[in-house]
């Protein structure tokens, strides 16, 4: 899952204007041929991809349900209204804001530490790159059912609590930590993968830089500050969209683990999305959340063309 | 495209004007070190945790955590957990249906996905530049906003048979994630590095488009194939959400989705690990031997044109 939501959100910068060398006027064979190729790839992305995000907005104004015998009637705004209405939808919405505020921070910078602690010429280091990626291929579902055993009251984390002398709580039974575990453990799988990513941007930064910098005097904070850094601009705002995008998307986790419990702590945005477009079949309704959450998800890619419109402009 | 991950320079000792054999430099490169074994343990700990416990009896499992030895292949070991998780489930035929699943999308998404990437890149018509387009602008949206339309969808449209709905079939699982915008994104950027001239020259021998495709670009693309295949596998191996909805029969079920089978009637968490490591060490096993093209897979995700 991390890296096909991940990779969607990496080219929305990139924007289709790719400069084209010698454009020729194209032959008729070669028009027939080129939309020959094009074609298998082309009807499935219009079948599965297109259409399903353009009936998003359609279903959403209507009371369609998965398995009916009756037509879908339009019913207008109703699906919204009586979502807005809905206080799970609420408390799901916060919970994925929460969820993104807090992880998107968190994980991008502990990534960034991995990747500053491999990017350097020391025995052993393709060890350590090795491990921090390890979760990276270990599925979610995998990861989920692992943790959750861990965060068993009686299990490993609280044993290795109590060593410490501290008592551990029901981590995934308790509203007040059930968040916060879900926070930790997906952490903990996805930032490997970010910290390739970073370590990519790091290795863009030419190495004599550091060493102007270190000639002038610099020490590691400062060489960090003012060349590390602002070389890293353009990552750390795909880091951040990326990561960000992969929260609002949070689902696994919370199926396996809690099933939005307890008391609707750990309900996200897509979990009711299928809870009510899958479980109950009401497509309609589920389609307005889903709606919803396509919003966030353009708005977000929106303020990415903006950042980076905005660094184009200081070049 | 192929970012390739090197070690650069060494910036530590660069730093500060310290001399490499300096006592204070050794008691930083000491900390250090310390500081990257102690993360090792922190992400690697858990996956050991979960292998060695596979093997073990559910009291063992427990008595063993409050020491190291819950990390430890120590005491009462055997294969108990897997024989139960064949017992509980067919297996078999769960594993099967996610190297099935798998395979295909990759084989049949390199396929097409190539072939697109290839008209977009290297072959000149009219509505080139909008296809381009739209493909990109898809990139921005996550699975899951259309997962419940696209559900109701396949349920409404024509199955090869005439019937009505994919629900239920492989095929539900497989050829909705055949086409993929990223896929066609990775290769058309390979494509556009690879010289214009081969063509030309193919052309003066008489080549056509799809001879040109097959014996001269392909061939040169290796790492992009690799990639893809890559990026295609592990979402379709992970595949959760979706199977989850399109598939009720066992037989036609994935490793994924089978997991839940262990959450109902009374829990054996030693099963639970067991299945866990089954499903999870394949995986490992293949990114450990293809760590590089992995990395590199990664890396070139967040690569920008």
């Amino acid at each position: 899952m991390t890296t096909s939501t991940n990779a969607r959100a990496a080219i929305a910068t990139t924007a289709p204007s790719r400069a084209r060398g010698a454009r020729r006027r194209a032959d008729r064979r070669s028009t027939a041929t080129g939309w020959l190729m094009l074609a298998p790839a082309g009807v499935l992305i219009i079948t599965f991809l297109l259409i399903p995000i353009g009936l998003t907005f359609v279903l959403a104004f209507t009371n369609a349900r998965l398995i009916s015998p009756e037509p879908a009637k339009f019913i207008g705004v109703a699906n919204f209204t009586r979502l807005f209405d809905n206080e799970t939808f609420w408390r799901s919405l916060i919970n994925t804001v929460v969820f993104a505020l807090v992880i998107v921070p968190f994980q991008s910078a502990l990534a960034l530490g991995l990747a500053l602690l491999i990017n350097v010429k020391m025995r052993g280091v393709n060890f350590f790159r090795t491990v921090f990626f390890l979760p990276v291929v270990t599925s979610m579902v995998v990861v989920s059912m692992l943790w959750m055993f861990m965060y068993q009251p009686n299990g490993l984390i609280n044993a290795l609590l109590a060593k410490v002398g501290v008592q551990g709580p029901d981590w995934l039974g308790d509203p007040r930590t059930a968040l916060i575990a879900l926070i930790l453990m997906s952490a903990w799988q996805a930032c490997g993968f970010h910290m390739v990513i970073w370590l990519s941007g790091l290795q863009t930064i030419p190495a004599d830089l550091y060493e102007a910098a270190s000639l002038d005097g610099a020490g590691p904070w400062q060489q960090f500050v003012h060349v590390t850094w602002p070389g890293l601009r353009q990552t750390a705002i795909f880091i951040l969209i990326t990561i960000t995008i992969a929260a609002f998307s949070l689902f696994t986790q919370v199926n396996i683990m809690t099933q939005g419990g307890p008391l609707d702590s750990t309900s996200t945005v897509v979990f009711m999305a299928v809870r009510t477009g899958f479980q109950q079949q009401q497509t309609g309704y589920a389609a307005a959340i889903s709606l919803v959450f396509f919003v966030i998800v353009l708005a977000v890619s929106l303020l990415q063309r903006y950042l980076t419109r905005d660094k184009d402009l200081k070049r | 495209m192929t970012a390739t991950i090197s070690h650069v320079a060494d910036q530590s000792t660069k730093t500060g004007g310290e001399l490499p054999g300096s006592h204070k430099h050794r008691v930083r490169s000491a900390l250090g070190l310390l500081l990257r074994l102690g993360l090792s343990l922190v992400f690697g700990l858990p996956l050991v945790f979960m292998i060695v416990s596979s093997f073990k009896p559910d009291l063992q499992i427990f008595d063993d955590l409050g020491s190291l030895n819950a990390f430890l292949p120590v005491g009462t070991l055997n294969l108990e957990n897997y024989l139960g998780v064949f017992d509980r489930v067919p297996f078999v035929t769960f594993l099967l249906n996610s190297v099935f699943i798998s395979v295909s999308t990759v084989a049949f998404g390199l396929v097409v996905n190539s072939m697109a990437a290839f008209a977009l890149s290297r072959m000149y018509f009219r509505g080139q530049k909008v296809v381009l387009g739209v493909i990109l602008a898809t990139l921005i949206v996550p699975f899951e906003t259309m997962a419940l339309p696209l559900l109701w969808w396949v349920n409404t449209i024509p199955y090869f048979d005439g019937s009505q709905g994919w629900l239920d079939t492989y095929a539900v699982q497989i050829v909705p994630f055949v086409a993929n915008a990223f896929s066609i994104y990775l290769f058309y950027q390979y494509f556009d590095s690879i010289p214009k001239e081969l063509d030309e020259a193919a052309k003066v021998d008489g080549a056509g488009w799809f001879r040109i495709y097959r014996s001269i670009i392909m061939p040169l693309a290796g790492p992009a194939v690799a990639t893809v295949a890559i990026l295609t596998f592990l979402p379709a191996w992970n595949a959760y959400l979706w199977p989850l909805m399109v598939v009720q029969s066992e037989e036609l079920r994935p490793a994924m989705v089978g997991i839940d089978y262990f959450k109902q009637l009374n829990v054996s968490w030693g099963q639970i690990m067991a299945y866990a490591s089954i499903i999870t060490v394949p995986v490992l096993v293949m990114f450990i031997a293809f760590q590089r093209a992995f990395i590199n897979s990664i890396a070139s995700s967040g690569v920008k044109g």
